[in-house]
C-alpha cells in the first residue's frame, strides 16, 4: 500500500477563533511535502489533530486510511511523529528511551538494538547514547526525538518544525536526514518556517493561512502558477555599468520591466515572462561583454509565492 | 483558492503492514511503568522521599530509645498499632505527593506527553503505566519505613517483632495507598500545571480532609463516610481489640452531647475501595479528554 494522510473537513475552533477551517487535504505516495504558513496559520493545530493531541471541532484525520479519532493506536502504528520539542524522562538515557519506544511499538529486542544504533548514528548521538537525557541541551534532546521518530522505520512521518532548537550544523543534518528518508517508501509531511529547507527537500508544498488551505501542489506547479508575473533578479558585472547602457541595451532586453542600481557594478532587474524570459535576459547580458559574474534571483521562487499569497492581514 | 490534490471521497481503511505488532493496552502500561519507575528511582525526588522516611524513622527511633518504649514496646500490637497503623499514612501521603502529584499534570506542563502521545498507545496505557510506577516507587518508601519499624521492633521485642497482624495491616495500608494515589491522579489529571496539582493534593491530604471531616461531624452531625481520611484508622484495626464503637455519643458537663464516628472494619475497607475505583475512573476520564494545546 502507498502511505497516505488525509484531512477531511478538519476544523478546530477555540471559542470564537477558528484555528483551522474545514481543511480538506489528501497526500498520498512516497514523497516529501512541506506544510507552510505564517505563525498562527494552523499548521501545528493540524498536526496535533493528526496525532490526537487535540480533538477536532468537526471532521476527521486519517493516516493510511485509518481515522485517528476513531482508533489512534492503529492509525499511529505506522507513523512517526515529532510535534514541537517533546521532553523525554530526564533520568533515562537515549538508549533506554528508544528501548521504551521500541517496546511500545512492538519491536523485538534485536530489532530495537539494531535500529537504535542506526538512528542514533544518523542523528550523531552515538557517543551520548548512555548519558542521562536530563543533562542534554535542547538541540541534543531534539536529536533524540528525531531518532525516536525514525526508530520503527515508519511509512508516514509527521514533523512539526523538526529543526527547532538545532544549531546550523544540526539544521543541515536534519535536512540531509529528511532528504534521505524521502528516497525510501515513505511519506514525509513536515511544517517549516524555513522556505529554503522546503525548496531543498520537498516535492510538494501546502500553504495554510488563517486556518485555510491556500494551495497544495508540486513546487514546479506552484511557482509556475503564481509567478507568471515578474521576478526580481540581481546581476553583477566585473566592470561598472554606465547609466546609458542600463537605460538602453539592458532595459531594452525582452522581458526586462524595470532596473534599479545597487552600486556601480550591480543592478536589480525585474523580469516578466517566467524562466524562458530569464534565460533570454541572461544571454543578452552575457552578450554585452561587461564581465557578468552573477545572475541570481533576489528571492527564491517559493519565497516570492509565499510573500504574494501570505500578507500580514488577509491572504491574497 | 482551490487546492490541487484534494480528496473527494473517503478512502477505504487499509491495514498498515506494521500495525499488528503493537502490544495490547495492558502490556504497554506495564512496559511504560517499568521505564517510568526507573526514572523515579533515579530522580532527586526519590532521594528526597527516602530522606523524609529516614528522618521520620530517625525521630521515631530516638523517641523510643529516649523514653525506653514508654509502654509501646510491651506488645507487638501496641507497638505496630502506634508506629505503623498511626504513622504509615504520613509516608504514603508524602510519596503520593512526590510521585503522583505531577504524574499526569507534568505530561502537559513538561511536554513529556508529546513524546509519549505520538506513539501508538492509548491514553489508558499511559495513565495506568504512570499509576503503577507511582505505586511501585511509593511501595519502596513504605517498605523502607516498615524496615525501620521492624528493626526497632526486633530490638525491643526480639522474635515477636513480625506478627501476622502486621501483614493484615499492610494489606489495608496498600488499599489506602491505592485510594490515595487514585485521588492524587484525579487531581493531577484535572490540572495541566504541576504546581497546582501538587499544592491541591498536599493541602487536602495533609490537613484539608481532616478539617472538612471535623467540620462535617461538628456542624452537620452526619457520619463522614465520603471522606477518605475517615477510613484511615482501619489500617490500625488489626492491632486493635476490641474495635472502637461505631457511634459514640458523650454528654458534656453542661448537658450538650458530642457524637464521634468510627468506621466499622467493613465500612473502612469499602470506603477505601470505593475511593480507589471512583477516583481512578474519574481521573482517567479527565485525562482522556484533556488536550495538549
Amino acid at each position: 500500500m502507498s502511505p497516505s494522510i488525509e484531512a477531511r473537513n478538519l476544523t478546530r475552533r477555540f471559542g470564537a477563533f477558528t484555528a483551522l477551517d474545514h481543511l480538506n487535504l489528501k497526500v498520498e505516495g512516497s514523497k516529501c511535502v512541506g506544510f507552510l504558513g505564517p505563525n498562527g496559520a494552523g499548521k501545528t493545530t493540524t498536526l496535533k489533530m493528526f496525532t490526537d493531541l487535540i480533538f477536532p471541532s468537526e471532521g476527521e484525520a486519517f493516516i493510511n486510511g485509518i481515522s485517528v479519532q476513531a482508533d489512534r493506536k492503529q492509525a499511529l502504528a505506522s507513523c512517526g511523529v515529532l510535534i514541537e520539542t517533546p521532553e523525554i524522562y530526564g533520568s533515562l538515557t537515549p538508549r533506554e528511551a528508544l528501548d521504551m519506544v521500541g517496546g511500545l511499538r512492538g519491536m523485538d529486542a534485536p530489532e530495537i538494538r539494531e535500529r537504535t544504533d542506526r538512528v542514533l548514528d544518523e542523528v550523531r548521538m552515538t557517543e551520548w547514547a548512555d548519558h542521562k537525557i536530563g543533562r542534554f541541551s535542547k538541540g541534543m534532546k531534539q536529536r533524540v526525538n528525531i531518532a525516536s521518530t525514525l526508530l520503527s522505520d515508519p511509512m508516514v512521518l509527521l514533523l512539526d518544525e523538526p529543526s527547532t532548537g538545532l544549531d546550523p550544523r544540526g539544521v543541515a543534518e536534519v535536512r540531509d536526514i529528511i532528504r534521505g528518508l524521502k528516497s525510501e517508501n515513505r511519506l514525509v509531511f513536515f511544517s517549516s518556517h524555513l522556505l529554503s529547507e522546503v525548496v531543498d527537500v520537498c516535492d510538494e508544498v501546502a500553504l495554510l493561512n488563517h486556518g485555510k488551505l491556500l494551495f497544495y501542489d508540486t513546487l514546479a506547479n506552484v511557482t509556475g502558477r503564481f509567478l507568471a508575473g515578474a521576478t526580481e533578479v540581481s546581476v553583477e558585472f566585473l566592470e561598472p555599468v554606465p547609466d546609458d547602457l542600463a537605460r538602453g541595451s539592458i532595459a531594452a532586453l525582452p522581458g526586462v520591466q524595470t532596473w534599479t542600481r545597487q552600486d556601480p557594478q550591480r543592478l536589480t532587474l525585474t523580469i516578466a515572462g517566467g524562466p524562458a524570459a530569464k534565460a533570454r535576459v541572461l544571454e543578452g547580458l552575457v552578450a554585452l561583454h561587461k564581465g557578468l559574474v552573477a545572475f541570481k534571483e533576489s528571492r527564491s521562487a517559493l519565497e516570492e509565492v509565499y510573500l504574494s499569497q501570505v500578507t500580514d492581514g488577509e491572504s491574497a | 483558492m482551490s487546492a490541487a490534490p484534494v480528496a473527494s471521497a473517503p478512502g477505504a481503511p487499509v491495514e498498515p503492514p506494521r500495525a499488528d505488532g503493537v502490544p495490547g493496552t495492558w502490556t504497554q502500561a506495564l512496559l511504560l511503568s517499568r521505564y517510568q519507575l526507573r526514572d523515579y528511582l533515579r530522580a532527586r525526588r526519590f532521594v528526597l522521599m527516602m530522606a523524609i522516611v529516614a528522618a521520620i524513622g530517625a525521630i521515631l527511633t530516638f523517641v523510643l530509645a529516649y523514653f525506653h518504649g514508654a509502654g509501646l514496646t510491651g506488645s507487638s500490637d501496641a507497638f505496630y498499632g502506634s508506629t505503623w497503623g498511626g504513622g504509615v499514612y504520613v509516608v504514603m501521603i508524602f510519596s503520593g505527593i512526590i510521585f503522583g502529584g505531577d504524574a499526569i499534570a507534568g505530561e502537559f506542563q513538561n511536554k513529556t506527553g508529546y513524546f509519549l502521545m505520538g506513539l501508538p498507545i492509548r491514553r489508558t496505557s499511559v495513565y495506568v503505566g504512570k499509576f503503577l510506577a507511582a505505586l511501585g516507587a511509593s511501595l519502596v518508601a513504605v517498605l523502607f519505613y516498615l524496615a525501620i519499624l521492624v528493626g526497632n521492633g526486633a530490638y525491643y521485642m526480639g522474635a515477636g517483632a513480625f506478627p501476622v497482624t502486621l501483614l493484615e495491616s499492610f494489606g489495608i495500608a496498600l488499599l489506602y495507598l491505592l485510594a490515595l494515589l487514585g485521588a492524587v491522579f484525579l487531581f493531577s489529571s484535572m490540572f495541566k500545571n504541576s504546581l497546582y496539582a501538587v499544592l491541591v493534593v498536599a493541602v487536602l491530604f495533609l490537613f484539608g480532609f481532616t478539617i472538612i471531616e471535623e467540620l462535617i461531624v461538628a456542624l452537620v452531625k452526619i457520619e463522614p463516610w465520603f471522606i477518605i481520611d475517615y477510613a484511615r484508622p482501619v489500617i490500625a484495626y488489626p492491632f486493635t481489640s476490641p474495635l472502637p464503637a461505631h457511634v459514640v455519643t458523650s454528654t458534656g458537663p453542661r448537658g450538650g452531647t458530642t457524637t464521634t464516628y468510627n468506621p466499622t472494619y467493613a465500612e473502612g475497607l469499602a470506603i477505601l475501595t470505593g475511593y480507589f475505583l471512583i477516583t481512578a475512573v474519574a481521573g482517567l476520564f479527565f485525562f482522556e479528554r484533556e488536550e495538549f494545546t
